[in-house]
């Protein structure tokens, strides 16, 4: 379902991986791991495809996947129920109903987004992923702000989407309890130092930015 | 893309969602015209075309950066990019959205500020026309403006400088609709290189805004 290889990503000019190579298959689950920085966010925006890579090929057809980054693209001023049917409606998905439920927002769907808290937030972040219908989900950091009730849903609706046959790729620190992850440490990736390309120095355009 | 303009639609006219505020400050600016340049109805009537329409424009632009700038501060422009909508039909319905918050209430409520200015009477008919047709150009400008200064921290005052020269023609052929309208003279010319303004920006600006926006994305 998506197969990488050789792929090196940039974050503001940097290189900060090389030769990345991977493939994830219906039914799997892949968590990124290595310590801040090593470019773990950067490399599922490059997946994303919402910036390009400095190298490399990424096989993945671009409606086959869906993302969701550090910030949950909530509206605060529209209610839970509203948010959710904005991005069924986008993505051209059925009902939010399961969506609902999955994640325990069904006595909160009718609250103004900005009334949440930080962790319910995160839930409907969460949530929008089952409404888009889209068989690849990508996490950034999916269990920040969430207790461990709702890390056990979010487990059990990515195992869920796992035996529909869809795929999951995630970045994240903690211990999920989804056994049948594999990890994939991005430490040894980094580039060597003299393989790093920086960009020229800033210039003087920049001051008006 | 029919969701999109009625979420848009309704986050703007929500809580802080700065609906009325081009509106407010359109009004608080013609009422101040005549503090100013004094109480002389002849001068207000000669100057009344092109207050209106200078008024109309600056309300415009208190409410450009709010296009992009939200969206991409909650996190909603990623998700958008990476949708099956294109980008360019989501700037498209965006700018759309604008003009149905800002421009088109700026439209209706100008021929009411008019009568606090003298306006003359065969210019009401004519204002209401070139605002129509000249602000879709000013908020579809106004969108490229905002998609290219997206995520710079207070780009608001770079997105007017930006934003305010391209603003130009628009202005210039709006605003002489409005006083030939008054004046009783003819107006095709303008009022058919204004059209022309606002057709052309809505085919090709957003292609551009779109590309700006991938960039700024990155």
């Amino acid at each position: 379902m998506l197969s990488v290889s050789g792929l090196a990503v940039a974050r503001g000019g940097i290189c900060v991986l090389a030769d990345v190579g991977f493939t994830l298959a219906r039914g799997e689950v892949l968590i990124l791991r290595g310590p801040n920085g090593v470019g773990k966010t950067t490399l599922l925006r490059t997946l994303a495809g919402l910036q390009p890579p400095l190298a490399g090929v990424v096989d993945c057809s671009a409606d086959s996947m869906a993302y969701a980054g550090h910030a949950d693209g909530v509206k605060p001023t529209l209610s839970v129920r509203e948010n959710l049917v904005f991005w069924a409606q986008v993505f051209g998905g059925g009902g939010i109903s399961g969506a609902l439920a999955a994640f325990d927002l069904d006595g909160l769907a009718d609250r103004a987004a900005q009334n949440l808290s930080a962790g319910q937030k995160r839930r409907l972040g969460l949530a929008r992923m089952r409404v888009t219908g889209r068989p690849l989900w990508m996490f950034d950091e999916p269990t920040v702000s969430l207790d461990a009730a709702s890390v056990g849903l979010f487990a059990a609706a990515v195992r869920a989407h796992l035996a529909a046959g869809g795929a999951a790729i995630m970045a994240t620190h903690i211990d999920l309890g989804l056994a049948e992850a594999r990890v994939l440490d991005l430490s040894p990736f980094r580039p060597r130092p003299g393989q790093a390309r920086t960009d020229p120095a800033p210039t003087s355009d920049e001051a008006f930015l | 893309m029919i969701a999109l303009l009625r979420r848009d639609m309704a986050v703007a006219t929500r809580a802080g969602g700065g609906f009325g505020l081009g509106l407010a400050f359109f009004l608080v600016m013609v009422v101040l015209v005549p503090l100013s340049v004094g109480p002389d109805t002849g001068v207000l009537s000669r100057i009344a075309p092109g207050i209106l329409w200078l008024g109309a424009l600056l309300a415009c632009l208190l409410s450009l950066d709010r296009i992009f700038a939200l969206d991409f501060e909650d996190g909603s422009l990623d998700l958008l990019a990476t949708a099956p909508l294109p980008l360019e039909g989501a700037v498209a319905i965006k700018a759309l959205a604008h003009w149905l918050t800002t421009g088109l209430p700026l439209t209706l409520m100008a021929p009411l500020l008019g009568v606090l200015l003298n306006l003359p009477v065969p210019g009401y008919g004519w204002l209401l026309v070139s605002l129509a047709l000249g602000t879709p150009a000013l908020s579809v400008i106004g969108a490229f403006g905002a998609a290219l200064t997206v995520g710079l921290r207070r780009g608001g005052l770079l997105l007017s400088l930006l934003v305010l020269p391209l603003y130009v023609p628009t202005l210039i052929f709006g605003a002489e609709v409005a006083r030939r309208g008054a004046e009783g003279m003819p107006v095709a010319t303008p009022l058919a290189l204004l059209a022309g303004i606002s057709l052309g920006c809505a085919a090709l600006i957003p292609f551009a805004a779109a590309a700006a926006l991938r960039v700024n994305l990155r």
